[in-house]
């Protein structure tokens, strides 16, 4: 898990903030520094041939800005979307360059500090369960935290197939 | 203080390839033995300052060999040398040389010592074999009197002005001339001039000022006024300035007097001139230097880089969503207030529709910078193939898109190649013909209903349609007894690998090009058309959209979703009835359309979108046209037609097949706008599968 950290910057500062928020009984982190903006759930636009958990593209201040449903992502069991459901705009950086992302959570809970120290490599459980995108995992106030690698968790839906070359200016 | 020189690097450079473009129109532009004395002026002016800036920046190469440049063009500026063709191809070869060794030093790279050698060694040759004959008088200086100030009767002040200019003020740019006329404008002036100090026309530096002013200013202005005028002159003249005493008496006193020698300056600058002839060089490169700086005073422009119009355009783009937005949140609001909020939004509106156009425009530039380089193309290519070729370029002012106009360039250069090479004819055949020995290719471009057209076309040979069908014929992209229309013959042309030239020469006729030309255009969102006529010429005509930003859309629903289809590539919406479809091979479904079947492409199907309904009459036929074919597509419905702002999906996501960006709806929702042309492939791969 050395690699994860430096790849945060977190091992220099001895700690850092993080952004929890609860996908059905789980609480998940991620990095204060990548969160652009914190928004409630509006409509989206479907983009045809996206894999089902790319929910679609909406509207960000004028840029077109994709929206991944983290608990298909996750392979949880789908939540209605009600006006409390809140998109959270991430910047992640993929083998293409830097990008903006919208994820569907329950609902945001904290920025918490997180100590370097306590932060924990995820336990290898096999097969069944895929762990690459998880960072760490941190024990926070007895509740354990997920800290998630959104390079890793999103950036491949962008890396995947952006090699076709781009055909309109825009 | 240190001055990092280097940070003006990419003013100079911009400046010179545009100066050097300047300087290369002109030069086609001289007339043999009969140059134009503007014309010389406005080269040699090119030669002289990226001397100038390259000596500055240190370019000690390109300051060498412009500087024997300028040798050149001063011995035809003072008419000690005829401009004759040799000697203007000479110099066209220099711009070529100048642009590469600009080039060479912006990119670091080394410069082609040997071949500016050798052309600058041809300038001096030049120079030393020029034919001496004397300089014939240049034409008097036209210099425009300034408004007589009219009130000089009642001046506040009067002013004695000595002005005496150190010899370099001229090298410094400026322009004894203009702050005389500016003088003149601020009351009345009386102008005495002593030349006495020029010298013979042998030992005479056109580069340097002789002359000595002493000037009598009757005026209402200030001081200040007055030195602001030679502000520029600072360090390189000997200025005093004084006041007369008693100014309102001595102005009513002076006013008989004055009356006659308060000519106009221009007067006084003519009547120094008998006096010693040598003056008129003087002047003269004054006077060609005057509406330049004139102009740079009035319709002066900057530089702005694209990157911040382009951040321009994004905010006025959301300025016009969010408007809407507010108008459409005001339709539903009631009451008295609400009328007024409506009126004010109505205001906002055009306000905004305004403000877009006018930024739109600042990208705007005139298609003459693609066209420019055309002339000398033509020349060139004409020489080298032994026609006589003229060029008739007309609506080079039309204006488009920075973006377009950079794409379109390429395309043109090949057309226009095409056009030299293979449409016009050798002079005898031409003759022979019936036509004239000269060939014209023409250039044309012009505005139409929110498009910008560019024709391209010769007076030639014409496509011929039998060789072009008898060679697909032998490479069986047509069959043996297959009759086409005239359309599809001229279609074949824009197939890769496609060529009839009998032989390849190094121009053109490799057969790689007009399908590249094809898509290039296809990929600025425009259409290429062919007109011919055996044995009159032929015509490609290009129609291209003003902006990438913006494109006129019809929006469709399926089901619930919407999607903005470019108007430019919907032939006809038709509603089918029942029975109308056929079924080709139990799969494919087709309809009759105009001549031919086209296919359905069920856009539900695609996008794997739940539609509205399933049965082909009871929704709309869209008849699309992308890459060159037609396809039926099936929507549930046509809602209205809109401009909407180009947004690329790719900024944050990636691309998707059959969808060439986004834009943003009024209610600020996202609508995918559909790539015709991908949809098609898309369709063709199915079928394939």
């Amino acid at each position: 898990m050395q690699a994860a950290e430096t790849r945060n910057g977190a091992v220099e500062t001895g700690s850092h903030q993080v952004l929890t928020f609860t996908l059905g009984e789980e609480t998940y982190g991620v990095d204060i520094l990548r969160v652009q903006e914190i928004r409630g759930y509006s409509t989206v636009t479907r983009i045809p041939q996206s894999p089902p958990h790319i929910l679609g593209v909406l509207n960000l201040r004028g840029s077109i800005v994709p929206v991944v449903d983290l608990r298909m992502r996750f392979n949880l069991e789908r939540a209605e979307y009600t006006p409390l459901t809140v998109i959270i705009v991430l910047s992640v950086e993929s083998a293409v360059g830097r990008r903006d992302f919208g994820v569907v959570v329950d609902g945001v809970s904290d920025v918490i500090d997180v100590a370097s120290n306590d932060v924990k490599p995820a336990p290898e459980l096999g097969e069944q369960v895929s762990t690459e995108f998880i960072e760490g995992l941190a024990a926070v106030s007895g509740r354990m935290v997920m800290l998630l690698d959104i390079d890793t968790l999103i950036g491949g839906d962008v890396a995947g197939l952006a090699a076709a070359p781009a055909a309109t200016a825009a | 203080m240190a001055l990092d020189l280097a940070q003006f690097h990419d003013a100079f450079f911009d400046e010179s390839f545009e100066a050097l473009d300047t300087m290369e129109a002109s030069l086609l532009k001289l007339t043999v033995g009969a140059p134009e004395p503007e014309l010389i002026g406005t080269i040699f002016r090119v030669a002289h300052s990226i001397k100038g800036g390259s000596a500055t920046f240190g370019f000690s190469e390109v300051a060498s060999f412009t500087h024997t440049c300028e040798t050149l063009l001063d011995e035809l500026r003072a008419n000690r040398m005829n401009v004759s063709r040799p000697i203007t191809d000479l110099l066209l070869r220099s711009v070529d040389v100048m642009r590469d060794m600009l080039r060479a030093v912006q990119h670091k790279s080394p410069i082609d010592a040997q071949r500016v050698a050798d052309l600058q060694f041809d300038l001096e040759l030049a120079i030393l074999q020029k034919n001496n004959a004397p300089a014939a008088p240049e034409p008097a200086p036209v210099a425009t009197p300034p408004a007589a100030a009219a009130a000089a009767s009642k001046s506040a002040y009067s002013w004695r002005i000595h002005f005496r200019p150190y010899s370099q003020l001229l090298i410094h740019g400026n322009d004894p001339l203009r702050m005389l006329r500016e003088l003149g404008d601020l009351g009345d002036l009386t102008v005495n001039v002593d030349a006495s100090n020029v010298p013979s026309l042998q030992q005479l530096d056109p580069e340097s000022c002789f002359l000595i002013w002493d000037l009598r200013l009757n005026t209402d202005v200030t001081r200040e006024v007055v030195e602001q005028i030679f502000d520029w002159a600072e360090g390189d003249c000997e200025l005093r300035i004084s006041e007369e005493s008693a100014a309102p008496a001595a102005a009513a006193a002076s006013a008989p007097a004055v009356a006659e020698p308060a000519a106009p300056v221009a007067k006084a600058e003519k009547a120094a001139e008998p006096a010693r002839p040598a003056l008129s060089v003087v002047p003269t490169h004054d006077a060609a230097e005057a509406p330049k700086q004139q102009g740079l005073g009035e319709g002066g422009s900057i530089r702005v880089s694209t990157e911040k119009i382009d951040e321009l355009m994004n905010t006025v783009g959301e300025l016009v969503i969010t408007q809407s937005m507010l108008t459409q949140l005001g339709t539903k609001l009631e009451g008295g207030v609400a009328e007024q909020l409506r009126a004010g939004l109505a205001q906002l509106e055009r306000n905004v529709r305004e403000l877009q156009e006018s930024v739109m425009r600042v990208r705007m530039l005139p298609i003459s910078f693609v066209f420019s380089r055309f002339p000398r193309m033509v020349r060139d290519l004409s020489g080298r193939l032994g026609k006589n070729v003229e060029l008739k370029v007309t609506g080079d002012q039309t204006e488009l898109d920075k973006t377009v106009l950079e794409k379109i360039g390429d395309p043109l250069v090949h057309l226009v190649r095409n056009s030299v090479d293979h449409g016009i004819e050798m002079p005898n055949v031409r003759t022979a013909a019936g036509k004239s020995a000269t060939g014209t290719v023409f250039l044309e471009a012009y505005h139409k209903g929110g498009n910008i057209t560019v024709e391209v076309g010769d007076d030639g040979g014409g496509l011929n349609k039998d060789r072009i069908l008898e060679k697909a014929r032998s490479r069986g992209l047509v069959g043996a007894t297959e009759t086409i229309t005239d359309d599809q013959v001229y279609e074949l042309i824009f197939m890769a690998g496609f060529s009839t030239a009998e032989q390849t020469t190094d121009i053109s006729g490799r057969g790689v090009g007009m399908d590249v030309v094809r898509r290039n255009i296809k990929e600025l969102g425009g259409t290429i058309e062919v007109r011919s006529e055996l044995g009159k010429g032929s015509r490609f005509i290009i129609t291209l959209p003003l902006t990438l930003a913006i494109v006129d859309g019809q929006s469709v629903s399926v089901g619930t979703e919407s999607y903005i289809v470019p108007l430019i590539t919907i032939i006809e919406s038709l509603q089918l009835k029942a029975g109308m479809v056929n079924r080709v091979a139990g799969q494919g479904e087709v309809f009759w359309f105009r001549d031919r079947y086209l296919p359905v492409l069920r856009l539900h199907e695609i996008f794997g979108v739940k539609p509205r309904t399933t049965q082909l009459h009871e929704g709309l036929i869209m008849v699309v046209e992308g890459d060159g074919r037609r396809v039926g597509l099936f929507v549930d419905d046509l809602l209205g037609q809109q401009q909407v702002v180009i947004k690329s999906l790719e900024t944050n996501f990636r691309r998707v097949d059959g969808i060439s960006g986004a834009t943003i709806l009024g209610d600020g929702s996202v609508a995918l706008i559909l790539d015709v042309a991908g949809l098609v492939r898309v369709a063709q791969q199915r079928a394939a599968a």
